[in-house]
């Protein structure tokens, strides 16, 4: 039982069972939301501090302890900024654009597990309603690059379906590996299940997910989307104040929620000793998003047939090897020692991209004009 | 059924944050591919050969720092050797050292930032760039001490230079110079085993040897085709002829071996400088040259091996204070000409880094 359901059944000893029903719901969904706002605040700070790190600079240091504040001066002055939209844009999709791309990652939220019930709500398809729900940010952000009539808008709209689309096949095979293991698709079930978390059981399907996930939230270096050197800032280069804001915050927002997803999935989520869950839960949340900062400051982008090749014949074959090795192994080998899996499917994962590396390069791409 | 498509039309810059500048690309592209490419020039004219009309020799010499202003003691180099050759002025021993001494720091300080924008045009996020700068700036710091200028040097005169480095400059020099090979082997590490990178780079946007020579490319554009032609060994100017170098050559003449050839050339002018710190001779560092140089009648051409190619000053004399024609030959405007070829049924990216590849310098191209 969550600890929401707990919260509604103590309610409605007291209050009538409308209330009770409505009222922590509604503590719950501010809860979450305030937790997503001020993770994403602290994010942003510290992203830009990890970056000025690697870059062998300080980043911002001046707003308050370690810079702490510059992300609030950010905001302010992003919504101070003039609204402007363009003239010959669609203004009724340029406005709805945001939000579509902002309200889907807030609703992933919903189903993750930040402790041992302290979920929003335990859907028993919880991973299921993440994959689902996320997918829809990508017509927010094909609406924002159509709706801006700006040509580097719609390359990068068109780049977004096509990157999207390709990359949800590899995560979603190698969601269905976790999936395979631990028997549930509810969230909680999931790192229930995770006496050794999954990134040692299953290291190759880690690697597929990880490199999918920041495939979908735009990270370099698959940010096409936004790639400033090329598109200069893809599909909100027409948007400004609050509705830039919104882009802002749920670029975050995706990120911060696809970490949350892989420490559930794979990093055993709020298991740990000796610390609380919540904490365990968030050390791991910042450990995924140093990596991904970690990428960003380090590699160059592909190239956007690169980025479609990589997908298609990368990781997906990938992933389905991937998926018919775990499925042989909880098909026939259910009692054997988790340990031994574990050096099995390290072995396998190793010669599998070392197979990969030989037989695939990326590169060529001229076409005949 | 084939779905019908139309190509259309971009406008690349002048506003656009890979540009280098305010270079307009209109580029026709069908999807992502490039079919066609105009680039438009002149956000950034200034004037300069005109205004080299109504001015003295020495006067110019500022007006040349604004060319490539990312080199720009090359530049006023190159001008003062044109007019030396015109006015027939034998320059101090000392003189000749200090210069060749700037100009390669020059050379290496401009391929650093070739290489790390390179790299941001690549996508990588401005931290190559910062790497650069780590020790581009070390050598800001070496000019200021020389002439007081961070960007804009105005150090060369016509017979010399214009002052004596301080007493601190040469052990700072020399420091500097023996740590850069070992800063030139981390990027090397960290940049060319990168897969992507190789990816991005290798094959990609090749300009093949004959358009190299035909469009009168120079410079780490042309040797990176292939093309052993570098001023300082095919016409020894200055005392180059006193230096034991060698000129790295290019294999495809893609994007890699431009970058490539780029980081070679730089170790190559830590190995000039680490000759030209042993050899300084001491002594004057300008010769007597009347304030205001009336050269005699008659015309030159002066060039030298500018970090982006050859950069040559045509000047013609009337035997009056200024010169009756004043022109420049920048090199990367010449080697932008190749864009066109290059880029033609590559996709947009490929045409941001081959534009980044080619490193230009808009200060020269509009002049």
């Amino acid at each position: 039982m969550t600890l929401l359901e707990q919260f509604q059944l103590w309610l409605g000893g007291i209050w009538p069972g409308w209330a009770a029903y409505i009222v922590p719901g509604i503590v719950g969904i501010v809860i979450v939301l305030a937790f997503v706002v001020v993770t994403v605040i602290v994010f942003i700070w510290y992203e830009r501090r990890l970056l000025g790190r690697f870059q062998i600079r300080l980043g911002p240091n001046r707003l308050g302890p370690e810079g702490i504040f510059q992300p609030i001066a950010t905001a302010l002055k992003i919504l101070l900024k003039e609204d402007i939209v363009p003239a010959k844009g669609d203004k009724v999709i340029h406005w709805l654009a945001p939000v579509i791309v902002f309200v889907p990652v807030l609703m992933v939220f919903a189903v993750v597990p930040f402790g041992e019930g302290a979920i929003l709500t335990d859907l028993n398809v919880g991973i299921v309603y993440v994959v689902a729900i996320s997918s829809v940010s990508t017509v927010g952000i094909y609406m924002a690059g159509w709706a801006s009539n700006n040509k580097y808008a719609l390359i990068a709209a068109l780049r977004t379906v096509a990157q999207m689309v390709s990359y949800e096949l590899p995560v979603v095979l190698a969601i269905l590996g976790v999936v395979l293991m631990a028997g549930s698709m509810s969230m909680t079930q999931i790192v229930a299940s995770q006496n050794l978390p999954f990134i040692l059981l299953q290291p190759l399907g880690f690697v597929i997910f990880f490199l999918g996930t920041v495939a979908e939230m735009n990270r370099s270096p698959f940010d096409l989307l936004e790639a400033d050197s090329e598109i200069v800032a893809g599909y909100h280069i027409e948007y400004s104040g609050m509705k830039f804001a919104m882009f802002y915050l749920g670029e975050y927002g995706h990120a911060l929620a696809y970490a949350c997803i892989i420490s559930t999935l794979f990093l055993g989520g709020w298991q740990g000793p000796l610390l609380p869950p919540v904490i365990w839960f968030l050390i791991k949340v910042v450990a995924v998003f140093s990596v991904i900062v970690w990428m960003r400051a380090t590699l160059p982008r592909l190239r956007v047939d690169q980025l479609m090749a990589f997908a298609w014949k990368g990781l997906l074959p990938m992933a389905i090897i991937n998926l018919f090795i775990i499925a042989a192994e909880v098909l026939w080998l259910p009692e054997i020692m988790p340990w031994i899996i574990v050096a099995m499917n390290f072995i396998f994962a190793g010669a599998l991209i070392v197979l990969w590396s030989k037989l695939f390069t990326l590169g060529g791409g001229r076409v005949e004009v | 059924m084939a779905i019908r498509t139309e190509p259309f039309i971009l406008n690349m810059g002048p506003q656009h944050p890979s540009t280098h500048g305010v270079f307009r690309m209109r580029v026709t592209l069908d999807g992502e591919v490039v079919v066609d490419l105009e680039p438009v020039i002149g956000y950034l004219h200034r004037g300069i050969e005109k205004l080299g009309e109504t001015r003295t020799y020495t006067q110019i010499i500022p007006l040349t720092d604004r060319l490539d202003y990312v080199a720009s003691m090359t530049n006023n180099f190159a001008y003062v050797l044109a007019v030396e050759k015109l006015a027939g002025i034998e320059i101090p021993e000392r003189a000749e050292y200090l210069r060749i001494i700037m100009a390669e720091t020059m050379r290496i300080s401009s391929h650093l930032m070739a290489v790390g924008f390179f790299l941001n045009d690549l996508g990588a996020m401005m931290t190559p760039v910062l790497y650069m700068w780590r020790e581009r700036e070390k050598l800001l710091d070496l000019y200021e001490m020389v002439c007081g200028q961070r960007l804009t040097y105005n150090y060369m005169r016509i017979g010399g230079v214009s002052q004596d480095v301080p007493e601190e400059f040469m052990p700072a020099m020399k420091k500097w110079v023996a740590e850069m090979p070992r800063f030139i082997d981390e990027y090397d590490q960290l940049l060319a085993q990168n897969e992507i990178l190789l990816a991005r780079t290798k094959g990609v946007c090749i300009l093949p040897r004959d358009t190299a020579i035909n469009i009168a490319a120079s410079g780490p554009v042309l040797r990176a085709s292939g093309v052993k032609w570098d001023l300082r060994k095919a016409d020894p100017y200055s005392i180059y002829a006193r230096f034991d170098f060698e000129v790295p050559v290019g294999t495809v003449g893609d994007n890699y071996d431009r970058y490539w050839v780029r980081m070679q050339e730089a170790r190559q002018s830590i190995r000039i400088l680490e000759q030209a710190i042993a050899q300084l001779p001491e002594g004057e560092v300008c010769a007597k040259v009347p304030h205001l140089l009336r050269p005699p009648v008659g015309e030159v051409y002066g060039h030298i091996e500018a970090p982006k190619g050859e950069l040559g000053f045509y000047l013609v004399s009337d035997n009056s204070i200024a010169p009756y024609r004043f022109h420049i030959r920048p090199p990367t405007l010449i080697n932008l000409t190749a864009l066109k070829d290059m880029v033609i049924g590559w996709k947009v990216a490929d045409l941001i880094i081959t534009f980044g590849s080619i490193d230009v310098c808009l200060g020269e191209i509009d002049r």
